[in-house]
């Protein structure tokens, strides 16, 4: 799969929950609830930064996963939110996200 | 489980308030009759005030933030006030009677992200609406606006108050949201006023109406499951927490003051003078609150409905004891069960309609807890 930017969307309401991450959607109001991996993802979905990056230096950093498997993970990852308008993907950077930088806890 | 109970079950589990209720201010463009607010809009949080607040609660981990009043958009910083909320990621639920919705409001309100708004509704009939919000011409206006924030695709949810002068409305007012492609909620809860007044409670929807209420498939879906006795009590339900109001939720007053919720006037401290997580973490009426456990609760342990009543604890607050039981809800629970309840039979509520109190009283339990028996005074 071709390497995209992901930034998160400005319309859904987010709040870090413990390790995770609650969000939801207010187009249709969908409830979400990230597993820490995923909230990390999410916090690095500046719309700035490539996925494979953020994979590398979020996920395989911070975890003991193949490069690869992660990627894929990621890549699933990332689809099923932006279905829902959670998650921005494009093939170049996204200047107007919502997606300022999300200290980590 | 769904996710709404594992979030707050995790919540509950790391003394996050998930949810508050934020009247910005108390002034209102309507005067309904059934109103347990006085509209006094003296020395309210400025906006520096409320946003700094919005902060605090981001910090601590508030997630669903309901703005309502009064009515929240006579305050001229109504919108720089949700458009800061959403800034800050918060679920906003925006509660107005949609008066002063204009097609440029609604725009703005759908491009912020306000998640939905809700608008109560008591009749589609002009003549009954407008008697109970005391102002010509307001059913008309609201579904204006209603119609309005709908075309922009905002989620609105009708809010139907039922009480003695709209007791027959309900269908009408559903078939009303259902045109508007709106959501609708029926709540059949007249609360007293928050200064103790218990005036505005003769508004409540008579027992007779209450009762066909319950029996209404429209309504309550299934009515042989909705109005069932109530089932065994176990455990689980008296080590349970009465409900969520101080333990994941609570309220804040347009002066900055905080309850366990809206329907709860416990003063737990306020924000003017410490920050939320310290009367978060510090209150000690919070702190009772929360150490109340359905096994505590002094009338209501004992009775058959004590897993499956809609028991308010402010309401009981209200009415003199928050381990105690709230009437109307005692009444709530023999309409739709026809099981006598444990409060009833202690003299704290009284239907028209339940068994007469003289002589032996007898409630038939599953037969996993036998036969409670007791006998009037």
């Amino acid at each position: 799969m071709k390497d995209r930017y992901v930034a998160r969307s400005r319309t859904v309401a987010a709040r870090q929950l413990g390790e995770e991450m609650v969000i939801m959607s207010a187009s249709d109001s969908t409830l979400f609830n990230l597993n820490p991996v995923a909230t990390l993802i999410w916090q690095a979905a500046d719309g700035r930064t490539l996925l494979t990056k953020i994979v590398e230096e979020r996920i395989c950093a911070a975890y003991e996963v193949a490069p690869g498997e992660a990627l894929r993970d990621a890549q699933e990852f990332v689809a099923a939110l932006a279905s829902h308008g959670i998650l921005l993907l494009a093939d170049s950077p996204i200047p107007d996200s919502s997606a300022e930088p999300v200290k980590r806890s | 489980m769904s996710l709404m109970e594992q979030l707050n079950r995790k919540a509950l589990s790391l003394s996050v308030p998930l949810s508050v209720h934020l009247d910005v201010t108390y002034r209102c463009n309507e005067r309904c009759q059934h109103c347990y607010l006085e509209h006094d809009g003296e020395n309210e949080l400025t906006t520096a005030e409320i946003c700094g607040f919005l902060k605090q609660f981001a910090a601590t981990g508030v997630f669903f933030l309901t703005i309502s009043g009064g009515e929240p958009l006579l305050r001229r910083d109504c919108f720089e006030i949700i458009e800061f909320a959403r800034e800050l990621k918060f679920n906003v639920k925006l509660k107005t009677n949609a008066l002063l919705i204009r097609e440029q409001q609604a725009r703005r309100l759908r491009e912020t992200g306000v998640e939905q708004v809700q608008v109560s509704i008591y009749s589609h009939k002009p003549e009954v609406h407008d008697a109970i919000t005391r102002l010509p011409g307001s059913l008309s206006r609201s579904l204006a606006g209603i119609r309005l924030m709908r075309a922009a695709g905002l989620k609105v949810t009708f809010a139907n108050v039922l009480m003695k002068s709209n007791a027959r409305d309900y269908p009408g007012v559903q078939a009303l949201a259902a045109e508007t492609g709106s959501h609708y909620t029926l709540d059949p809860t007249i609360t007293p006023m928050l200064d103790g007044d218990s005036s505005v409670v003769a508004w409540r929807l008579p027992p007779e109406e209450l009762r066909a209420v319950f029996r209404n498939q429209r309504l309550v879906g299934n009515v042989e499951d909705f109005c069932a006795p109530p089932p065994p009590i176990d455990d689980g339900i008296r080590e349970g927490i009465p409900c969520s109001a101080g333990h994941t939720s609570c309220y804040i007053s347009p002066w900055g003051d905080l309850y366990p919720c809206v329907q709860f006037p416990l003063p737990c401290g306020n924000l003017r003078q410490h920050s939320f997580s310290e009367i978060w973490a510090g209150s000690a009426q919070l702190g009772e609150v929360r150490s109340i456990r359905a096994k505590h609760l002094s009338t209501c342990s004992s009775c058959s409905h004590l897993g499956t009543c809609t028991r308010c604890p402010g309401l009981a607050f209200m009415e003199g004891n928050m381990r105690g039981p709230s009437s109307a809800d005692c009444e709530k629970s023999f309409l739709r069960t026809g099981v006598v309840t444990a409060g009833m039979l202690a003299g704290h509520a009284v239907s028209p309609l339940a068994p007469p109190r003289s002589g032996l009283v007898q409630i038939q339990l599953p037969s996993s807890l036998g036969t409670l028996q007791s006998t009037s005074p």
